[in-house]
């Protein structure tokens, strides 16, 4: 049985320790809203935060994480979508199909712990999740408006 | 093994509670209860004025969408032509999707499910808007009887009935149980175009809160009470099938329930959780038979395609006028080129599920899908059961692009796993290697072009031979006229100078001698419909080699192409819409070393792009800008429409310039994202998008504007360098003249 901190919580959680922390966090956990889109570490839909670090969850094992790591899925970005990168995305209608969104959101947040005042520059390096939809463009003004910094 | 005998309560309230509070968001029918007592019970709850509208007594107006969301902003579009005349306050507006199910037993009162090819508003904007406008009177006439009133003199305006003269007025969710008991009218006008508020108004769209926060349900995260996860793998060559499999050496590893055949093809693992399944399926030694393509190659195919540009076999002519060839026998100047484009993977970033519950005499199945019709018709197939034993619960996609409609192979796969263990849901994910390997790709196909200039750089002739693969001679035969495939010249076919929005796909150029064939060529890869179809290789070839033309002729690009379209006003309109705004002919900024011009009309709708481009002394494309414009005739949702534009370009520039599926031994090389690359934000280019909706006729958005951004970014390149790009993708290529 490993222990994981999740969103504020300690959970016991019953699985292989080979297991992908994505798929703990989908099937153990029920926290569907973290996604599956490749698996190796390509498309960051599986994207988490852990001790702040927006991190790939597909490429991450249950064994590898240590119980007093902080792990953080969309769940518990905010309490009631509140994050101003949510906020942003609600009122630029960033998402088409939606499905890489909670990703982007994630990788979003942390860049913006990091960099506050991103530049154009800085969201294409960290931002590279894989949207099939096209959804690029809003994701980047919408980080801008979260930042309150305007496109360069 | 457990035997799921919950009712539909218990799985709304297990499946709210799993998934931590979150819901699905519409009625989802289980195995209780007849369809009789599901809507006996929602109608005193909601009363329904008609299929399309439901008004709860709060006044919430739920509007029932037939066609599937899957990105695209269909959704709320057409919830915006219902509210438009139903007269409702737009932010009480919610949806649900009906079932395929009750569609049928309602003697398909909801129409079509199949939400593809750009139709899902073009082809239901009457009906729909009837169903709305239908409800208003209904809610009218209810007032009148009770107010002892005429129902003209009733108003109805933002969820509320009025009568001037009496000074009464009553909500609509006040009036709609006596509404939804009033005969419906029989003529039914609709609004003047220039009366609409909420058509033609970029309101938000009305999905995007649970998107944001992760509660969104997608078929991938389904939970049902008691349900196993399934891994599947096909034969990989296609046309193989599974020889053998050694299940003993996976019976026993953690969390297996079970080692299944699906159909002659595929093998599937049944386990407690989805890696278990997968993890399981990796290790389970299996064998192929392989068949008869084993062999096959991207390499070989490839000669068979250069076969077929010179080949009289199997050719048939899809546009033609006047007498091409004696054109270009006797031409001032011959040009010819061969371009080519390779076969493409949807890749939906949700992979391919369904989730499957068999019995005896039920079956169900939640899934995303482009169709739910399709999916019900392959459900009941699988399960050998009647339709009217079956249904299709639907949730939203994660993705489409074509590959979920006409293709239900994997609710096909799902069901047949879930009759192998009856009473048991069964939820079966593809992995991404699965999705990349049983792709239904975008076709390969090649052309050879050959164009006549007279001694003052006209354009006298222009000849096309297409060689390649049809989807219709392997997807849907009976669309096939005396063995051609007409949807092959998608973007080159006839047009009707008289009526120019007749034809969806007709070219926008008036060419003085045409010749357009195809030289039918089939691999054994089962190709599909891939968003934008066959117009996207069409625009490519056309569009590139009128500048190779416009370049001979020593004539502006801009100015060629106008010459062409002298009776095609709307096409010039969007042409000159870009060149006007993105600096045609000014000098250029910024780094900015090419530019490109693209203009097509298809699905309805007429488009054009101009791409600025440099190129680094490395050799290394950056695409600075594009500038679309597009004209679909009515426009719902300006917003929407620009966001597919630019949705459109990333799809179509990623398989312009990255993307590439290519076949060795018979199979797909590729295996996942790192293999198989899209466009990624840093390579995005800013896309400035003018929607100029001309109104009169209903174009379509999703798929249009997908083919104009890779010709234009290929002419941009051979503005900046010289240097001619003829076989996609460009990835790789020296760039430089
Ligand atoms: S699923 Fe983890 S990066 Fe794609
Ligand atoms: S919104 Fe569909 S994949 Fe990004």
């Amino acid at each position: 049985m490993a222990k994981l901190t999740v969103n504020g919580a300690t959970l016991d959680v019953a699985a292989d320790e080979n297991t992908p922390l994505l798929w703990v966090l989908r099937e153990q956990l029920g926290m569907t809203g973290t996604k599956y889109g490749c698996g190796i570490a390509q498309c960051g839909a599986c994207t988490v935060h852990i001790d702040g670090v927006a991190t790939r969850s597909c490429a991450v094992t249950l064994g590898s994480v240590k119980p007093e790591q902080k792990i953080v899925t969309i769940e518990g970005l905010s309490p009631d979508g509140s994050h101003p990168i949510q906020k942003a995305w609600l009122e630029m209608d960033v998402p088409q199909c939606g499905y890489c969104q909670t990703g982007m959101i994630m990788a979003a947040a942390a860049l913006l712990k990091d960099k506050p005042k991103p530049t154009d520059a800085d969201i294409d390096e960290a931002m590279s999740n894989i949207c099939r939809c096209g959804t690029y463009l809003r994701v980047k003004a919408a980080i801008h408006a979260a930042a309150g910094t305007s496109k360069t | 093994m457990t035997k799921a005998t919950v009712s539909r309560r218990t799985f709304l309230a297990t499946s709210a509670a799993v998934a931590g509070g979150m819901t699905l968001g519409f009625h989802v029918p289980f195995l209780a209860g007849s369809a009789a007592a599901e809507s006996a019970e929602s109608a005193a709850a909601a009363p329904e004025i008609n299929a399309w509208v439901v008004i709860k007594p709060d006044d919430t107006v739920v509007v029932r969408i037939a066609r599937s969301e899957m990105g695209q902003g269909t959704l709320t579009g057409l919830a915006q032509l219902v509210a438009e005349e139903l007269e409702c306050d737009w932010s009480k507006v919610t949806t649900e999707y009906p079932t395929p199910g009750q569609s049928l037993a309602r003697n398909r009162v909801w129409g079509d499910f199949g939400t593809g090819g750009s139709r899902g508003i073009r082809t239901s904007h009457d009906y729909v808007r009837k169903g709305g406008a239908a409800a208003r009177e209904m809610l009218k006439a209810a007032a009148a009887a009770e107010w002892g009133v005429p129902a003209s003199e009733i108003m109805a305006a933002n969820s509320v009935l009025s009568h001037k003269a009496s000074g009464k007025t009553a909500t609509y969710g006040a009036m709609a149980a006596a509404a939804s008991k009033i005969e419906p009218p029989k003529d039914i006008k609709l609004k003047d175009p220039k009366d609409w508020k909420i058509i033609g108004k970029s309101v938000p769209r009305l999905d995007t809160a649970d998107k944001v926060t992760g509660k969104q349900v997608y078929g991938i995260d389904l939970k049902l009470p008691g349900m196993l996860n399934a891994a599947v793998k096909e034969c990989p060559v296609f046309g193989g099938k599974l020889a053998s499999m050694d299940d003993a050496k996976v019976k026993a590893m953690p969390g297996v329930k079970a080692v299944v055949k699906v159909g002659e093809t595929g093998v599937a693992v049944v386990a407690d959780t989805w890696w278990q399944a997968k993890t399981a399926l990796d290790a389970l030694p299996i064998v192929w038979d392989e068949g008869p393509n084993k062999s096959a190659s991207t390499a070989k195919f490839a000669e068979v395609l250069r076969e077929g540009l010179i080949s009289d076999k199997d050719v048939f002519v899809g546009n033609k006028n006047g007498d091409a060839l004696a054109a270009i026998e006797s031409a001032a100047v011959k040009v010819e080129a061969i371009y080519s484009t390779p076969h493409q993977n949807h890749a939906t970033l949700e992979p391919m599920n369904a989730t499957a519950l068999w019995t005896a005499d039920k079956c169900r199945v939640w899934c995303p899908t482009q169709n739910g019709e399709a999916s019900l018709a392959a459900a009941a197939s699988a399960a050998e059961l009647p339709q009217d034993k079956c249904d299709i619960i639907k949730v939203h996609l994660g993705g489409g692009f074509g590959r979920r409609g006409a293709f239900q192979d994997y609710v096909t796969q799902a069901v047949r796993i879930a009759k192998q263990m009856p009473g048991v849901p069964v939820k079966l994910v593809w992995s991404r290697e699965e999705d990349m390997a049983q792709g239904r790709y975008h076709p390969v196909t090649m052309a050879k072009l050959t164009g006549a200039l007279d001694d003052k750089g006209n354009l006298t002739a222009f000849r096309m031979r297409i060689s390649g693969q049809s989807i219709l001679k392997s997807v849907r035969p009976e669309g096939l006229v005396n063995g051609m495939d007409p949807a092959v010249f998608q973007g080159i076919a006839k047009d009707d100078p008289e009526k120019p929005t007749a034809n969806e796909h007709g070219t926008v150029y008036a060419f003085p001698n045409l010749l357009v064939d195809h030289a039918m060529r089939n691999p054994h890869v089962p190709p599909g419909f891939w968003r934008g179809v066959n117009v996207n290789q069409i625009a490519i070839y056309v569009e590139s080699f009128i500048d190779e033309l416009a370049a001979a002729a020593k004539v502006d690009a801009l100015e060629f192409r106008r010459r062409l379209l002298g009776n095609q006003p709307k096409a010039r309109a969007v042409l000159d819409a870009v060149a006007e705004k993105g600096g045609w002919g000014k000098p250029m900024t910024d780094g900015v070393m090419g530019r490109g011009l693209a203009v097509v009309r298809s699905y309805g709708s007429y488009t054009a792009a101009l791409a600025e481009v440099s190129v680094s002394t490395k050799g290394k494309l950056k695409v600075h800008r594009i500038v679309a414009a597009t004209d679909p005739g009515y426009g719902v949702n300006p917003q929407q429409i620009a966001m597919q534009v630019e949705g459109s370009f990333v799809y179509g520039l990623g398989a312009a310039l990255n993307q590439e599926i290519t076949i060795k031994d018979g199979r797909v090389e590729q295996t996942n994202f790192d293999t198989y690359q899209p466009l990624r934000l840093a390579e995005m280019p800013k896309v400035e998008t003018i929607v100029m909706p001309s109104g009169g006729w209903w174009g379509g958005v999703g798929e249009p504007t997908i083919a104009v951004a890779p010709p234009a970014v290929l002419n941009a390149i051979a503005n900046a360098t010289g240097k001619r790009i003829r076989q996609l993708p460009v990835k790789d290529q020296n760039l430089k003249a």
